[in-house]
């Protein structure tokens, strides 16, 4: 039964992506040198078009910018459903099996946080590119995970203090009642009091299943609050910001922030709705040279319904080619044997890539590159489909991310 | 400024404004599930992914045809509605003689499917659809901001009601609907074509559903689990109005819109929770629900 929705989920993540290579599901103590990487994801959810298949399309056009250097590299899809148990079955069940050596991926904090530990039992390599939480890097970093496209702390700086700064001081949060939204409700308001800024109310909506916004928003316009945090994310963002507009938060001065949105969501949203608002990303498509090589390859590779990359995907790419180069340093069966020493060479070399330019690792695990504070075009700057951002100002990798000693991590605790 | 409960008045004016706003989109969508139920007795889980396929339909007409919200409102409903009558004729008909369990197990099956086909075509985080230009702007009503295109919602909405009530309650088709109910064979003794009947009162209700989602596409994201985040609690609306009573859906939708609006000032948190509280104290006092005859 498991191994037949198995089969059908890599089946049809394998049509969805018009994949001309099937997969297949070699035993564990097959060939010594093959790496298997497995992309773990949301398929089907809310988080499909921030993940999903442009993931699996970015992980496979790292596997072939990489090339072939002594090994075979083989990609596996799963579908974790947002669901921890699910996530943590499919993962035990790769590497037993499958021979899977390392995970890629993983939106949705709670799955991330729960496949971390079986990664780290496994002595698997784990590069999470997609979820948010903070707590990868902090009280639970692992020797086996590497944190690295962007999380909680470097939003809630990167858009919380530019908002203060640019005179927003008086704040109301609209934020989703679970572990993610908390603590980017949290921490960006520990952001906005220490520029200066005061918070005057906040609101926790419950999640999943909430459509409707115009209750919380009525009472954003009634805080009298000069900027109104959102701190969901998906649909949930989409749904906040788009009827924001409707009821006219903009129009009477007030100022909506998306604390997590993608540019995969402004596209949803549409640049009438979406326009003038100020958001954070550590990657755009169109940021320089190097970008838009790397997204036209991924569109090359077939993205689904031209799904530009966001920082979601470009994390898969920057991760997977960056492994593959510490295999091929190391040699791929040492590689396989011990995935706490993979990470240790990932750790010690540079990355360098089209999609994040020269950056490094954390010994605590955080990958460190600059954040973008971009605002949104409005319909009449914008020349054409997905140029969406104006470059506002660029944190340096130092300061974008939290400061090690801040985090508790048992890794480099002194 | 005036207080009540702690609330400043005017939020709290606002809010029932709003509870009614939402009110309206439980209204017709329960009005639909009730007529399917009440005439076909079939519960139809269908019914939130073709509120979405509405959406999508009035969407695609804009996107690939250049025909706007107007020629939605008309057409939607008469395509998805077309599919509804496609899905009875070749599927659920042949439920009837079985337990509900059959139909509800079918149309939940069609739903799942046919949601996973609209996200594998368009992905998951929804397309942009605007409020039509006849509609934007708003109305300032001392107490809070009113969005035109949330008011002519409402008014739509009560309409679309009423006019049901009136075909089912008024006419000689709705007597016609309503006798063939009670006791099809005797009524096809009559010379009345039963089978015809069923196949387009299913396809009315549908149309009824894709109704409503052309109407919420400006409102909520185009996406594909649109639907099957409002079915839920539009299920718990039927079953408090009392299953398959047209006047007990339609008031129960805009009494629990009230309700939930009045939730989200005092236990924003609770406010997914309430309507099925409110269910679990219905059922337990009255079961067949507050308008259904037991």
């Amino acid at each position: 039964m498991e191994s037949s929705r198995r089969n059908f989920l890599s089946a049809t993540g394998a049509i969805a992506l018009g994949a001309a290579t099937p997969m297949t599901h070699a035993r564990a103590q097959g060939a010594a040198n093959t790496i298997r990487i497995g992309v773990l994801t949301d398929m089907s959810g809310p988080f499909r078009d921030i993940s999903g298949p442009t993931s699996v399309v970015a992980t496979r056009t790292a596997v072939q910018d990489f090339g072939s250097r002594g090994f075979n590299v083989e990609v596996l899809v799963a579908d974790h459903q947002n669901r921890p148990d699910v996530g943590v079955n499919l993962v035990r069940q790769w590497i037993d099996r499958d021979g899977v050596d390392m995970v890629v991926d993983v939106p949705s904090s709670g799955v991330a946080l729960a496949v971390n530990t079986v990664m780290r039992e496994r002595n698997k390599v784990y590069l999470n590119s997609t979820a948010a939480t903070v707590e990868l890097t902090g009280a639970q970093c692992s020797p086996n995970t590497i944190h690295w496209t962007y999380d909680t702390w470097m939003l809630a700086r990167s858009t919380g203090a530019a908002l203060v700064r640019a005179g927003g001081q008086r704040w109301f949060f609209i934020t989703a009642d679970y572990a993610f939204g908390h603590s980017l409700e949290a921490q960006t308001m520990e952001f906005v009091r220490s520029a200066g800024g005061t918070v005057v109310g906040s609101v926790r909506h419950p999640f999943p299943g909430t459509t409707d916004y115009s209750s919380f928003l009525l009472q954003a316009q009634a805080s009298r609050a000069q900027i109104v945090g959102i701190a969901n994310a998906g649909v949930d963002a989409i749904n906040a910001i788009k009827q924001a507009g409707e009821f006219g938060l903009m129009r009477r001065g007030q100022r909506v922030a998306g604390l997590l949105v993608f540019v995969n969501d402004v596209n949803s949203l549409g640049l009438q709705t979406a326009g003038g608002s100020v958001l954070t990303e550590t990657f755009y498509w169109d940021l320089n040279d190097r970008t838009r090589a790397v997204t036209q390859r991924v569109l090359a590779n077939g993205s689904p319904g031209g799904n530009r990359p966001s920082m979601g995907h470009a994390g898969c790419y920057s991760a997977t080619l960056h492994y593959l180069k510490a295999v091929a340093d190391m040699g791929a069966a040492a590689a396989k044997a011990d995935g706490r020493a993979v990470i240790e060479r990932m750790k010690a070399m540079p990355t360098d890539d089209d999609a994040f330019g020269q950056g490094s690792i954390r010994p605590d695990g955080r990958k460190l590159h600059p954040a973008y504070l971009f605002q949104v075009k409005t319909p009449q700057e914008s020349r054409g489909p997905w140029d969406f951002y104006t470059l506002l100002q660029t944190t340096s990798p130092e300061e974008a991310f939290r400061p090690m000693a801040q985090g508790n991590c048992p890794l480099v605790r002194t | 400024m005036d207080e009540i409960f702690g609330i400043p008045a005017p939020l709290l004016f606002g809010q029932l404004l709003l509870g009614l706003i939402n009110g309206a989109f439980y209204a017709l969508l329960s009005l639909g599930l009730a007529v399917i139920f009440g005439m076909l007795n079939v519960i139809n889980f269908t019914h939130g992914a073709q509120f979405m396929l509405g959406a999508f339909v009035a969407w695609a007409l804009l996107s690939f045809l250049g025909l706007g919200y107007w020629w939605a409102l008309l057409l939607a409903p008469l395509i998805v509605g077309a599919f509804g009558v496609l899905l009875e004729r070749t599927m659920i008909s042949r439920l009837y003689k079985l337990d509900h369990l059959y139909g509800l197990l079918l149309t939940f099956g069609v739903g799942l499917i046919v949601e996973g086909l609209v996200r594998n075509e368009f992905g998951s985080s929804g397309l942009p659809y605007r409020i039509p230009a006849e509609l934007q702007g708003s109305w300032d009503l001392g107490f809070m901001f009113m969005p035109i295109y949330r008011g002519w919602v409402v008014v739509v909405a009560i309409v679309a009601c009423l006019a049901t009530w009136l075909v089912i309650e008024k006419t000689k088709i709705g007597s016609y609907l309503r006798a063939a109910t009670e006791n099809p064979a005797l009524v096809q003794a009559f010379g009345i074509n039963v089978p015809l009947m069923m196949t387009l009162t299913y396809g009315a209700g549908v149309a009824l559903a894709a109704f409503a989602g052309v109407l919420a596409a400006p409102i909520y994201s185009v996406n594909p689990q649109m639907g099957a985040n409002l079915i839920i609690i539009v299920f718990a609306v039927v079953v408090i109005g009392g299953m398959g009573s047209i006047l007990g859906s339609v008031v129960t939708g805009f009494g629990l819109g009230i309700i939930e609006g009045l939730t989200k000032v005092f236990w924003p948190e609770a406010s997914a929770t309430v309507i099925f509280v409110v269910m679990a104290i219905v059922l337990l006092t009255r079961p067949a629900g507050l308008f259904g005859r037991a």
